[in-house]
């Protein structure tokens, strides 16, 4: 497709996210939620989506899944996705009944606070048994060993008996990691964590996410990380777009978006974040809070309120969106050097 | 890790309500005895000499000390005597057995009714929150509760059976025609089946209709709601967007994943409305001529009767412990995390 330079068949292109724009409905007014969102991720590539919250990270992700929320509304936008069998769609516009087959088996979704995304009065095998069985059709003891498989792939000890396990019976961790055995039984192309580690304690932060990786590379498959921890994010991630009040604000590669931000935001973004070194008067916060999104006057740079780079001219639209080198787009009228 | 078994679980219950079928025999025994009137005043008859009175406090033991009677009473619990009925004549046990089918096949008859309406108008009402069918489950359910049953059932009546003619005349569990099946269970439904006589069954299930709505209709109101609540609550919950991103179809989403879950609440308000079904169908059983448990106590209360009041509370008192029990089995089979903290 539009991947000439990348030679191998394994960085063909999952998702092709355009243009996006979502809105709610509120009784207090119309949030307009995302707007001009575009990103794209390649098979093998685990790309991160960062902001603080409120930044339309999570709407994003449910967009892509068609798990939004009733009140909200797709108004431009598309999101191609390429499936199994080299079939380009619309998610966006694919009817929920096709949209659902392809849930579970080719994208996927694991979430935070692992212990309430499971059914708490299910036993976890049988819910990793209800995915395998309405994608991949296997029935009785082929399935029963599938889904024991599944939970030894993400490293169960005893997956046999966690196998008949409930999840108040296991620790945060370990729920999550039936939620990725649940997530990546079908052996999806798509994967997409939202803040896959929120809840768990920092050892296990570590082996969830090393988990989600290693998953990710054996298996070929495309991940999308949603967070707001930025260290996080530049361990795991190839690429990342940073997004603020439902704007892609900034897309580059993880290397290039640390050592050289060009956004404002970004760069606010990484001084407010903690390293160690750095001690706590080190930290920058973030002046201002986000924008009110049910605003009828926004201006078209949504962060123009907090930033200190702010002319005159940026409240002229359209916001820009600049290629400043290739693979690096910042949404800026005066990106930094 | 150890794991309570189920049964253990159930023999704590059976134990645990134990210590309340003691405390309901001990008040019970109180209560009756502080009933204004005296009973051998009232079965003397007004023509009575004191020393008729007397002699009938002497034969009915009212003469002795309250503990005496007490342990007397325990005496002949023990050996299942629950006394005679000064009113019908006959003894308590016999008088209950025949008169507690009755009402308990009326109100598993409502409730049946009721459930079978409520949890898929619930369900609906939660799917479609804030539509017409929503807006129309809540008129019914609030019209169910605040109409009184002897009221819905004179309505039925009146309508349906003396208006239209549908519906048989309200003669009680059977019309007089038929004879009664012979007692298996004491519930005609089933007895009438048991001998195979399909008439029989008939015959006694539309008796039942009316009065079973009635009292359904007025069950269905909490069922209604409840059940809307639940379901609300456990849509909007994270597994269930679990489920839904993991492409399960919706009925399985539906039943499967959310129903379930919805079921507890649901569980414990079907035991609370069952148990003031059986005090609230008295009146239903005014209004059809049903032989039930219920009138026969008012009857025994106003003539001052101690034992068929002692025997009913103690039966109903039984009942209940039996019902939460049955209801704290359906917790441990819906729930697994039910009784592990006990």
């Amino acid at each position: 497709m539009n991947a000439p330079t990348v030679s191998a068949p394994t960085r063909t292109e999952i998702l092709s996210v355009e243009d996006l724009a979502v809105e709610f409905r509120t009784r207090s007014g119309i949030v307009r939620a995302l707007e001009r969102v575009s990103f794209r991720i390649r098979q093998g590539e685990t790309l991160g989506i960062v902001g603080e919250s409120g930044s339309g990270k999570s709407v994003t992700a449910f967009t892509v899944m068609g798990l939004l929320d009733r009140a909200g509304k797709v108004t431009t936008g598309q999101a191609l996705f390429t499936t199994e069998a080299g079939k380009q769609v619309d998610l966006l516009t694919t009817p929920e009944k096709e949209l659902r087959l392809l849930r579970g088996k080719e994208l996927s979704m694991i979430f935070q606070n692992p212990r309430t995304a499971l059914n708490p009065i299910r036993r976890v095998g049988k819910q990793i048994e209800d995915v395998l069985r309405c994608h991949s059709g296997l029935k009785g003891q082929a399935l029963q060993e599938r889904a024991i498989a599944s939970l030894a792939q993400v490293r169960i000890p005893d997956p046999a008996t966690r196998y008949a396990a409930y999840p108040y019976e296991l620790s945060g961790g370990m729920c999550q990691r039936v939620m990725i055995a649940l997530a990546l039984a079908c052996s999806p192309k798509l994967l997409i964590a939202d803040e896959p580690t929120t809840g768990l304690d920092v050892t296990t932060q570590a082996t969830v996410m090393n988990l989600i990786k290693d998953l990710a590379v054996q298996q070929n498959m495309a991940a999308v990380l949603i967070t707001h921890d930025l260290a996080l994010a530049s361990e795991y991630c190839d690429r990342i777009i940073v997004m603020h009040a439902g704007h892609v604000v900034e897309s580059a590669s993880t290397h290039t978006l640390f050592t050289a931000p060009r956004h404002p935001y970004t760069a606010r973004l990484i001084a407010s974040t903690p390293e160690p070194h750095k001690t706590f008067a080190d930290l920058l916060p973030i002046p201002g809070n986000l924008p009110d999104l049910r605003s009828a006057t926004l201006p078209p740079c949504r962060f123009s309120g907090r930033c200190d780079r702010h002319t005159p001219e940026c409240d002229q639209p359209p916001l820009p969106n600049t290629t400043v080198a290739p693979g690096h787009q910042v949404a800026c009228w005066h990106p930094l050097e | 890790m150890a794991k309570t078994s189920k049964g253990t679980i159930i023999a704590q219950r059976l134990l645990s309500s134990l210590p309340t079928v003691i405390g309901v025999v001990i008040v019970t025994f109180l209560l009756t005895r502080a009933l204004p009137g005296d009973p051998a005043a009232f079965f003397a008859g007004p023509a009575a000499t004191p020393e008729a009175i007397a002699e009938i406090r002497q034969t009915l033991g009212l003469d002795r000390s309250l503990p005496e009677q007490f342990f007397i009473y325990l005496g002949e619990l023990a050996r299942g005597d629950l006394g005679n009925s000064l009113t019908t004549g006959q003894t308590v046990v016999y008088d209950l057995t025949t008169r507690l089918p009755a009402s308990l096949e009326l109100t598993l008859a409502g409730l049946a009714f009721a459930i079978a309406l409520a949890l898929p108008l619930g369900i609906l009402a939660a799917l479609r929150a804030g539509s017409w069918i929503d807006h129309g489950v809540r008129i019914l359910a609030t019209a169910g509760v605040s109409l009184p049953t002897f009221f819905t059932g004179l309505f039925l009546l009146y309508v349906l059976y003396f208006r239209l003619g549908i519906a048989p005349p309200p003669t009680g569990r059977l019309d007089i025609l038929y004879s009664a099946p012979n007692q298996v269970t004491g519930f005609y439904l089933i007895d009438s089946l048991l001998e195979g006589d399909l008439e029989l069954f008939w015959a006694s299930l539309t008796q039942l209709v009316l009065p079973a709505i009635t009292l359904g209709l007025f069950a269905l109101a909490p069922l209604a709601r409840v059940t809307r609540a639940a379901m609300l609550g456990v849509l909007s919950s994270d597994f269930i967007r679990t489920a839904r991103a993991s492409g399960l179809p919706p009925l399985q989403v539906l039943f499967g994943y959310a129903f379930r879950n919805a079921l507890l609440p649901v569980v414990t308000t079907f035991g609370v409305v069952f148990s003031f079904l059986l005090g609230a169908n008295i009146l239903v059983e005014k209004v059809f001529a049903w032989p039930g448990i219920g009138s026969y106590a008012v009857g025994a209360v106003v003539a001052s009767d101690y034992a068929p009041v002692q025997g009913f509370v103690l039966a109903m008192a039984l009942l209940y412990v039996v019902l939460n029990l049955l209801i704290d089995m359906l917790y441990v089979v819906i729930d697994p995390r039910a009784g592990v903290e006990t």
